[in-house]
């Protein structure tokens, strides 16, 4: 066990998959010789060499095709994209390419990438270093997406992505690369893709978060114990495939939802996770589902703090499902 | 005898300098008899697949009438362990390497035996047997794959290379730009084909870019352009063989332009009267690569007419078998909608799972 914040976890990690196999090579811009700019990639050039960990030109696009082009040969590239909010030129890459190879090629062209990107706001990033675009990487099949929380479990998915064949978008929540640390088991110990976590137990209602929204939701859920309302706190941990049968359980239990993030509410991911729920379990739910988001704005610098959600928001949220029906 | 003396008094000559003949090797007779049979081969699948695109028999045909030298070229200057990154009329390389004509024409029917699953239009073929990677129908996206192989290798040490093709509107796509800036920086093993056959669907190459020679964007990269007659197939395989040679001696990529005349429609979906002049495919016509080839193997005496004729009803023959099996083959099945999407995972619902 070691104690780490998560970008060491995710650095760990990293180095972990890359001592055991010498197919698995990362690029991006800055990550060489720089280390990454938030240090993710840190002494693993001088470790693994220049052509394992590959400095690139500022394209994204042109990072994203040729770690696909890596892939089809059957390296295990894991790019990064040094901001989501800078994933968009390589967005046609993603979705039309790496997430359709092995359905189009009938199995012969697996495209086993692993792309690393730092998504979401509270460091004072303005509209381009802020954002939460998880929602149109789960809306492709074919991609796996996946946001850990704490540093064992960026660790854990990580090194499950490097070995799942299929491709993973990995995002991490850059807000609480160093905000939080725990202990982290050393060696090759995985966490599983598509389970949830229940990170507290509760039986009044429901409170579905992932990634940087797990702190103030955990927050929430200790303001709220005090008000007499027990709130159980699921961590998704992976967006695509969603671990259905946890979210389904949960709200079976409790009859009361509120979802949690901070991308934008129309279209975001919340969106489904509240059909699904509507759908798979209407009977068990007592009260109306309850999302608190981001705002259907860009995302603002100075104002931040208001578009963020925090406890409070998450508390009120919760309060008024416990209170209704 | 040499090839260069067996053209000598052939004048003029039906086909390029003689001394590009020296790059087939000593076995070029034989060569150019193959490229031969597959050329016709090639112009008795786009007769016919055309022609049933428009009986409803198959849903789409991208022709690759006009371009053949580059296909055969590549598919005969090309070693096994090469790859192939295609684009839209590329599928010859396919077969050229040992790829099935019948597993093909499946895929052209989208039926249970296509190695694709039906999942995608015709002409999109995967066989990675003979290392012909899959496609999209974005323009351009494939050019930085190519790169992406070329690293890997680069990385393994590998003695193949990265063929990678495109048409003349892909050089104005992103990925030509991030792919051959990256393939220069890291001096990869790649040589990237573009087939410029002079339109975009409509659009003419004077107005895809401003630059007289699309191999002149090469400099820009630091790397070697090099412009071929791409109806020329001695011109192309010599082309191909030594920009091989260079990718394999570690000297980096090169971008090859092979100028050829696309003489049919964009595909079975496009009306070119609508912007092509009327003399275009008379014009074109006079750049016909078989035709070529055709003059140069009777100049050489390889093939009689009597042979030649024999060679063509035996590729109508072959292309008419492989569609009579096809057809007899039915759709894929309605389980296979829904794998191939994860490998592992649950599997997505599909129309079975609806309430």
């Amino acid at each position: 066990m070691s104690e780490l914040t998560l970008v060491q976890a995710v650095n760990r990690g990293l180095q972990q998959a890359m001592r055991a196999d010498p197919d698995v090579v990362l690029l991006g811009e800055d990550i060489g010789v720089n280390g990454g700019v938030f240090r993710a990639t840190e002494g693993l050039q001088k470790e693994f060499g220049a052509d394992r960990v590959i400095d690139t030109p500022l394209s994204e696009t042109g990072i994203v095709g040729t770690a696909i082009g890596m892939a089809l040969y059957g390296l295990k590239p894991v790019p990064e994209i040094q901001f989501q909010d800078f994933i968009y030129p390589a967005f046609d890459q993603i979705v039309s390419e790496l997430a359709k190879f092995r359905y189009r090629s009938g199995g012969q062209y697996p495209c086993h990438v692993v792309l690393r990107a730092p998504y979401g706001g509270g460091i004072k990033g303005g509209l381009y270093h802020s954002q939460s675009a998880e929602a149109y990487f789960a809306h492709t099949s074919g991609l796996k997406v996946v946001i850990p929380s704490t540093p064992a479990d960026a660790k854990g998915l990580l090194l499950s992505a490097i070995h799942d064949e299929d491709p993973v978008l990995f995002f991490e929540p850059k807000r609480i690369y160093r905000a939080v640390t725990g202990e982290v088991p050393d060696g090759d110990v995985r966490v599983p893709i598509g389970t949830a976590s229940i990170v507290r137990d509760g039986t009044d209602v429901s409170l579905f978060a992932y990634g940087a929204m797990i702190p103030p939701t955990l927050k929430a859920a200790e303001s709220l114990e005090s008000e007499g309302i027990s709130a159980e706190v699921i961590d998704l941990r992976t967006l695509s495939p969603l671990d259905e049968k946890a979210v389904l359980t949960s709200v079976e239990k409790t009859g009361r939802a509120v979802i949690v993030h901070e991308a934008p509410r129309f279209c975001g991911y919340g969106a489904e996770l509240a059909a699904i729920l509507a759908e798979k379990a209407f009977f068990s739910l007592k009260a109306p589902i309850q999302r608190v988001t981001g705002w259907d704005t860009p995302f603002p610098y100075a104002l931040e703090h208001l578009y963020l959600p925090n406890a409070e928001r998450i508390v009120h949220a919760a309060r008024s499902t416990a209170r209704a029906g | 005898m040499t090839a260069a003396a067996a053209l000598e008094g052939t004048v003029p000559l039906p086909y390029g300098p003689p001394e590009l003949l020296a790059a087939l090797g000593e076995r070029w007779s034989e060569q150019l008899v193959s490229a031969y049979r597959w050329m016709t081969l090639a112009r008795a699948l786009d007769g016919r697949m055309l022609g049933l695109q428009r009986q409803g028999r198959i849903g789409f045909y991208g022709p690759a009438t006009g371009q053949e030298a580059v296909g055969v070229g590549a598919g005969l200057a090309s070693r096994p362990e090469d790859w192939i990154v295609p684009g839209l009329r590329e599928q010859l390389i396919a077969l050229v390497r040992g790829h099935p004509l019948g597993r093909y024409v499946d895929h052209l029917f989208a039926n249970d035996r296509d190695p694709a699953r039906g999942r995608q239009m015709p002409c999109h073929p995967s066989a990675r047997e003979v290392h012909y990677v899959s496609m999209s129908s974005v323009i351009g996206t494939q050019i930085t794959h190519g790169v992406g192989i070329g690293f890997a290798l680069q990385r393994s040490k590998d003695p193949g290379v990265a063929f990678t093709f495109f048409g003349d509107g892909a050089t104005s796509s992103n990925d030509f730009h991030a792919g051959l800036n990256f393939a220069g920086v890291y001096r990869l093993p790649v040589v990237f084909c573009c087939t410029n056959n002079q339109w975009a669907i409509s659009l003419p190459v004077e107005r895809q870019t401003r630059v007289e020679r699309l191999s002149d964007k090469a400099p820009a990269y630091g790397i070697p352009g090099r412009r071929v007659d791409g109806t020329d197939l001695i011109a192309v395989m010599d082309a191909l063989l030594a920009a091989g040679a260079s990718a394999r001696a570690g000297e980096g990529p090169t971008l090859l332009e092979f100028v050829v005349y696309r003489m049919t429609p964009h595909s079975s979906s496009d009306d070119p009267s609508r912007y092509q002049a009327p003399d275009w495919m008379l014009r074109a016509q006079a750049h016909d690569p078989y035709r070529r080839l055709e003059q140069l193997i009777d100049a050489l005496g390889l093939l009689s007419s009597g042979a030649r004729a024999e060679v063509a009803a035996g590729a109508d023959e072959q292309v008419k078998q492989a569609i009579q099996e096809a057809e007899q083959v039915g759709p894929p099945s309605a389980e296979s909608l829904t794998t191939d999407v994860w490998a592992t995972g649950p599997r997505p619902a599909g129309p079975a799972g609806e309430a």
